[in-house]
Formats: C-alpha cells, sequence, structure tokens
C-alpha cells in the first residue's frame, strides 16, 4: 500500500506500472483520476488550492485503503492526492487498485474514493470571477459513503 | 498543555492556525473545549458554537463530543472535508 501527498504532478502510466511490476498474481487494475474543472456551483474557476492536515492525512487514507483491503481480496493499492495550487485540467487525486479480478478492483477503487471524499482532511479554496471561497462540502458525498454501510 | 490547531476557513476566521492551551480543571472533553473557545465570543462564537458544522480530531483521528481529552493530547477543529 502506498499513500503520498504531494505538490507535483503524477505520470498514471508510470504509477500504474510501478503497482502491477512483477505481480503475476494480478489480473485487474482499476484506476480513479479527479481533475480541475473550471466551474463549480455555477461560477468560472480559474484556479483552486488544496491545504490539508499533515500527518492525520495519511493516516486517514491509509485507514481506508486498509479497511478496502478488509473488505474486498485486493493485492495492492496507491493513492496519490495533491495539494497547493491548481489551475482546470490539473490532476488532483489517484487511486489504483490491483486484484485478481475487475468486481473487487472496481468496487475497492469507488469504496476509497468515497470515503477520501468525506473522511480525508483536505479542504478546497477556489478562484472565481466574485474572488477567493472555500468549497462548501456536499450532502451527495456523505450519501456516497454512506452507501457502502447499507452494502455490508 | 494541549495543541489546539485550526484549519481551512476556521484558520482565517480566528486568525491563527495553531496555540496552545492551558486545560482547565472543568475542560475533560471535546464538547467541553469546544465551549470553552466559542466563549471568547466574535469569530469564536460565530465559527465554534454549538450548532455549528464543525469537525473535530483528537490525536489526528476523527473524534465526537465525547471524546476524552487529555494534557499534551493534539486537538484539531475543522470544517467538513472537500478533498478528491
Amino acid at each position: 500500500m502506498t499513500v503520498r501527498i504531494q505538490t507535483a504532478d503524477f505520470d498514471v502510466g508510470a504509477e500504474i506500472a510501478a503497482l502491477r511490476r512483477g505481480n503475476r498474481k494480478i489480473g485487474a487494475v482499476a484506476s480513479f483520476i479527479g481533475t480541475v474543472r473550471d466551474v463549480n456551483e455555477g461560477d468560472a474557476v480559474t484556479e483552486m488550492t488544496l491545504e490539508h492536515y499533515p500527518g492525520m492525512t495519511e493516516k486517514a487514507i491509509e485507514d481506508i485503503v486498509g479497511q478496502a483491503r478488509a473488505r474486498w481480496d485486493i493485492y495492492d493499492a496507491l493513492v496519490i492526492h495533491r495539494v497547493g495550487t491548481l489551475r482546470p485540467t490539473d490532476q488532483i487525486v489517484l487511486v489504483v487498485v490491483a486484484g485478481g479480478h475487475r468486481g473487487e478492483a472496481f468496487a475497492a477503487c469507488e469504496f476509497i474514493m468515497d470515503y477520501l471524499k468525506t473522511r480525508a482532511p483536505f479542504w478546497k479554496k477556489e478562484r472565481t470571477g466574485k474572488g477567493l471561497r472555500w468549497v462548501e462540502a456536499r450532502e451527495t458525498d456523505d450519501i456516497a459513503a454512506e452507501r457502502w454501510r447499507l452494502k455490508g | 498543555m494541549i495543541t489546539v490547531l485550526y484549519f481551512a476557513r476556521l484558520r482565517e476566521s480566528l486568525g491563527q492556525g495553531s496555540e496552545q492551551i492551558a486545560l482547565p480543571a472543568t475542560v475533560r472533553n471535546l464538547e467541553a473545549l469546544r465551549a470553552l473557545l466559542a466563549a471568547r465570543g466574535g469569530a469564536w462564537r460565530d465559527e465554534l458554537a454549538h450548532d455549528k458544522r464543525v469537525r473535530a480530531a483528537v490525536n489526528q483521528a476523527i473524534a465526537g463530543g465525547d471524546s476524552p481529552i487529555a494534557d499534551g493530547d493534539e486537538v484539531a477543529f475543522f470544517p467538513p472535508v472537500t478533498g478528491g
């Protein structure tokens, strides 16, 4: 399991290749990439700054990946999340899950992302034509995370 | 002493990212600490009053109001998270 918080961009192909390297048991790799949109709440976004809680962020994501590994039979997982100032089209987050079959890989990847959105301490501040504003948490993100509890 | 950290909107409106607090004998859990800070008034009341949507962590783990607090702990207050 690898968790990295960094300001630098990441190379998806290189990261997936590194995760798969030499592991002959892997039959499925699922990945999710979150990117910066140029619009939010109806306003054009020109820039966004991500703040985090150093130390707790890493622990929170490691705990989430640990829960995914306990729930699904997956071989490895990688989470990279950027902080600092980003612009539309920039990559923000990468989640990669490798397993024997696609079912576990897809489910674990979505679970990690849904839990990260509601439990990992990151905060976005965006710049629009109206100035700077903190992004408000969405109720739909809580609902997305909650449904994994119901699935058992 | 405990260390209290503030993040994102709270850090900006409270005008500081961290402080050291000597715990009064009556403050033994997170809810009591939050009430103590809100009693400072102004932005403190606005951000930390009981009905505000604030999340908290004790020693870098998400914690609820009845979570105990003791000398040497690291406590953090912050808005609901918006990463990903």
